[in-house]
C-alpha cells in the first residue's frame, strides 16, 4: 500500500520524539497564561528564550558526549562553567577592548579541560563518568583558588551584549539559535557528526569501518568543554560578574534537556531541536510553579517527575521499536 | 545500563579472560589500604597529635554518614547501575530526621520507610522499562531535593536526642567513627561477598542475561539492590543529622560524587559486579582523611608560613582518585 504524501508526512512527524518536548513546553506555557489571565504572554516567552539560551548551549555539548554511547557523560560541566567564568572576567579585566580575548580564553580553558578529560579516559582506561568526575574535583579547587577575591565586573560592552534584546528577543538567544542550526547540520551533514553517531551505535564497528574513533571522541569532549567555557563567560556577563557556583545547576539540567529533547541516552541518535523544547519546558515549568506560589521545592519535585516520566515513555518507545 | 565503555582499545579477549581468572582475595583492597596508610603517615608527620583517640574523633566526625552513603552507592554499582541521587536523598532523610522524626516519631519513621520502598520501586522501574539508571536517578535527585525543601524550606530543625546520643558514643580505646567503619565493612563484606544472596547481586552485575536464564528473578534482584541502597542512604541521612544536629536540604549534595569516588577508590569496577565492600569503606575513610591532612601540611623550614588553602580539599580528593586509577591502570597493563 502506498501512502499518500500527506499521510507519509504526518507519520514522519509523528515519529519525531523531540516534538513531544515542544508540545510539553506549549502545554505548560498555556497553563502559565491561564494563571496570569493572559497577561505578559510575550514577556514570559522572551524571558524563557533568554534563559534557555544558556541551557541549550551546554546541552549541545552534553548531547554530543552522550551520543558517543553508553557511559559517556560529562560530569565536569559545572566546574568548567564556573572556572571559565572566572577566566573570562579576569582576562577581560573590565575593558571593552578585551572582550574577544576573554571569550577566547574561556573557550580555551574549556577546550583544555575537555582534552584533560579525554586523556584521563584514554590513558587510565576508565569510564568517562569517573574521568570527568575526578577532573571536576580538581577543576573546582583550581577555580576557587584562581577566582578567590575576584570582584571584577564584566566590561560594559559585554554586559550589554549578553543582556541586549532585538525586537524584545534576547540577542544571546538568537545567537544560540543560529549555533543550534549549525550544530544540527554538524550532526546530520558532516563527517564528524556522522562519526559521532556511528561510534554511539557501535564503537567497534565504527573502528573497523576506519573511523578515527580516538580523534572523534577527543573532539567531542573538547567541544563540550569549549561550549561550557563559552556558557560560563556569557553567564558572567549576564549576571554581572563571575561566580563559581554559577554552573552548579547545569549538571543535572544539561542531562535533563538532552533526555527530554529526544536524544537517545543509549547513544547513536542525537537531536538538536529537542534541546530547545526541553529547555523551554523546564523554564516554563518553573515559571508556572513560581507563579502559583508553590515555591522552589515544588519546582524541583515537578522537574524530577517530568524527567522520569519522559524517560519512562521514551524507554517504552525504544522497546516497542525493538519488539 | 552498562558502563563498560572505557578506553579506546578493546581488550583482547585473552587478556579479559585472564583478568577474570585473577584471584580476588586480598588483592583488591591492597591498593586502598596502601593509600590510606600513606595519608595516615602524612598526618602523623605533620601533626602527630592528630593520631589519637580524640584526633580521630575530630578528623572523622563526618566519616560515618559518608561511609554509609558510599555503601548505598556500592549496592547500586554491584548491579551495574549508578545512583546520582544519593546525595539529595541523604539530604532529604536528614531533613525528615531533623523535623518529623523529632516531633512526630511515627510519621517520620513511616516517611523514611516509605522512601526506602520508593527506592525499591525505582529498581523495579529501571529493570522493567530497561531505563538508564543515570537518567532516572538524575530525575530522582530533583524529586528528593524538592521534597526536602517542602519539608524544611530554610536550614534548621533539631535532631532527635537519641540520634545525637547514638553518634556521640565514646567506646573505650577505639574512636566511634573507626568502630562504626569496622562494623559497616564487616556487615557489608558478609552480606555482599559471603552470602548466597550477595552472590546473586554480584552475578546480576556480571551477566544479567545468564542470571535470568538460570531462573533467577532479575526483577527481585534489582529491587533488593535498590532497596538496600535506600536503606543505607537513610542510615547515612540519620547519621549525618545526628552529627550536625540541624539540617539543610542541600547539605549532602556533594555526597553523590564522594560516594562514587569512595567506591571506585576502594576497588570497585563499573562492570561485572566486581566490588569490594571493605575496600570501599577504606576508600571513603581515605577521602575524608586526605581532606583533613591538607590542613596539617606545613613545611616551616622550607616554606615558612606556607599553608595549603582549604579550597584544595576537593582538589586533593580528585588527585588521589586520579593517582589511584593511574596506578591501577599501570598494574593491569603489566599483568600478563
Amino acid at each position: 500500500m502506498t501512502l499518500s504524501p500527506r499521510t507519509a508526512l504526518l507519520s514522519h512527524w509523528a515519529k519525531q520524539p523531540w516534538l513531544w518536548s515542544f508540545f510539553g513546553a506549549l502545554g505548560v506555557y498555556g497553563l502559565v497564561l491561564v494563571f496570569a489571565r493572559g497577561h505578559g504572554a510575550w514577556n514570559v516567552l522572551t524571558t524563557a528564550l533568554a534563559f534557555s539560551a544558556f541551557t541549550v548551549l551546554v546541552g549541545i555539548g552534553q548531547m554530543f558526549v552522550i551520543t558517543l554511547g553508553p557511559g559517556n557523560i560529562d560530569l565536569s560541566l559545572p566546574a568548567t562553567i564556573g572556572f571559565a567564568s572566572a577566566v573570562a572576567m579576569k582576562v577581560m579585566d573590565g575593558a571593552d577592548s578585551r572582550i574577544v580575548l576573554g571569550l577566547a580564553a574561556a573557550v580555551g580553558a574549556g577546550w583544555a579541560i575537555g582534552t584533560l578529560n579525554y586523556l584521563l579516559i584514554r590513558l587510565l582506561r576508565i569510564p568517562p563518568l569517573i574521568a570527568t568526575l575526578s577532573s571536576s574535583f580538581v577543576i573546582r579547587s583550581v577555580g576557587i583558588s584562581y577566582g578567590r577575591g575576584l570582584q571584577i565586573v564584566p566590561p560594559p560592552g559585554f554586559a550589554y551584549l549578553t543582556t541586549a534584546r532585538i525586537g524584545g528577543i534576547s540577542l544571546l538567544a538568537l545567537l544560540v539559535l543560529a549555533f543550534s542550526a549549525i550544530a544540527a547540520l554538524l550532526v546530520k551533514r558532516t563527517v564528524y557528526g556522522r562519526s559521532v553517531l556511528a561510534i554511539g551505535q557501535n564503537m567497534r564497528a565504527a573502528r573497523l569501518a576506519g573511523i578515527p574513533v580516538g580523534r572523534v571522541r577527543w573532539l567531542t569532549y573538547t567541544l563540550c568543554g569549549g561550549l561550557g567555557g563559552l556558557c560560563g563567560a556569557f553567564l558572567a556577563g549576564f549576571t554581572g560578574g563571575s561566580s563559581l557556583d554559577v554552573g552548579a545547576e547545569y549538571l543535572l539540567t544539561s542531562i535533563a534537556v538532552v533526555v527530554i529533547g529526544g536524544t537517545s541516552v543509549a547513544g547513536g541518535m542525537a537531536n538538536v531541536p529537542g534541546l530547545w523544547g526541553g529547555a523551554l519546558m523546564l523554564f516554563m515549568t518553573s515559571t508556572l510553579l513560581n507563579a502559583s506560589g508553590l515555591g522552589v521545592g515544588a519546582r524541583d519535585l515537578f522537574t524530577g517527575l517530568i524527567i522520569i516520566t519522559v524517560i519512562t515513555l521514551a524507554g517504552g518507545m525504544r522497546q516497542a521499536r525493538q519488539g | 545500563m552498562s558502563l563498560s565503555q572505557t578506553g579506546d582499545r578493546l581488550p583482547a579477549s585473552g587478556a579479559a579472560r585472564g583478568r577474570q581468572r585473577a584471584p580476588r582475595g586480598l588483592a583488591p583492597i591492597l591498593l586502598p589500604t596502601f593509600s590510606l596508610l600513606i595519608v595516615l603517615l602524612a598526618i602523623n608527620y605533620f601533626n602527630p597529635r592528630a593520631i589519637s583517640y580524640f584526633g580521630f574523633n575530630l578528623m572523622l566526625n563526618l566519616a560515618v554518614p559518608v561511609t554509609l552513603a558510599t555503601m548505598a552507592q556500592l549496592c547500586v554499582i554491584t548491579v551495574n547501575d549508578l545512583d546520582l541521587s544519593i546525595g539529595a536523598y541523604v539530604g532529604f532523610i536528614a531533613c525528615v530526621a531533623a523535623t518529623l522524626l523529632a516531633s512526630r516519631p511515627w510519621v517520620g519513621a513511616a516517611i523514611i520507610l516509605g522512601s526506602v520502598a520508593l527506592y525499591a520501586a525505582l529498581g523495579a522501574l529501571v529493570y522493567l522499562r530497561q531505563l538508564p539508571s543515570i537518567v532516572v536517578t538524575v530525575g530522582m535527585s530533583f524529586v528528593w531535593l524538592g521534597l526536602a525543601l517542602l519539608i524544611l524550606p530554610t536550614p534548621g530543625g533539631q535532631a532527635p536526642g537519641w540520634l545525637h546520643a547514638l553518634v556521640s558514643i565514646s567506646p573505650p580505646f577505639v574512636p566511634f567513627p573507626i568502630l562504626a567503619a569496622l562494623v559497616i565493612a564487616g556487615v557489608m563484606h558478609v552480606v555482599l561477598m559471603q552470602t548466597a544472596f550477595g552472590t546473586l547481586l554480584r552475578g546480576a552485575g556480571g551477566n544479567e542475561a545468564a542470571m535470568a536464564r538460570a531462573g533467577w528473578s532479575m526483577l527481585r534482584i534489582k529491587i533488593t539492590a535498590y532497596a538496600l541502597a535506600g536503606l543505607f542512604g537513610s542510615l547515612a541521612g540519620m547519621a549525618l543529622v545526628g552529627v550536625t544536629t540541624s539540617a539543610d536540604a542541600n547539605m549532602a549534595n556533594n555526597y553523590t560524587l564522594l560516594a562514587v569516588a569512595g567506591a571506585i577508590l576502594g576497588g570497585a569496577e563499573f562492570t561485572g559486579g566486581r566490588i569490594s565492600p571493605i575496600g570501599a569503606v577504606i576508600g571513603a575513610l581515605t577521602l575524608q582523611l586526605a581532606a583533613v591532612a591538607l590542613n596539617f601540611f606545613r613545611l616551616p623550614d622550607l616554606l615558612p608560613g606556607f599553608r595549603i588553602p582549604s579550597e584544595w580539599q576537593v582538589g586533593a580528593q580528585g588527585l588521589i582518585l586520579i593517582l589511584i586509577l593511574a596506578v591501577r591502570a599501570v598494574i593491569s597493563r603489566s599483568e600478563p
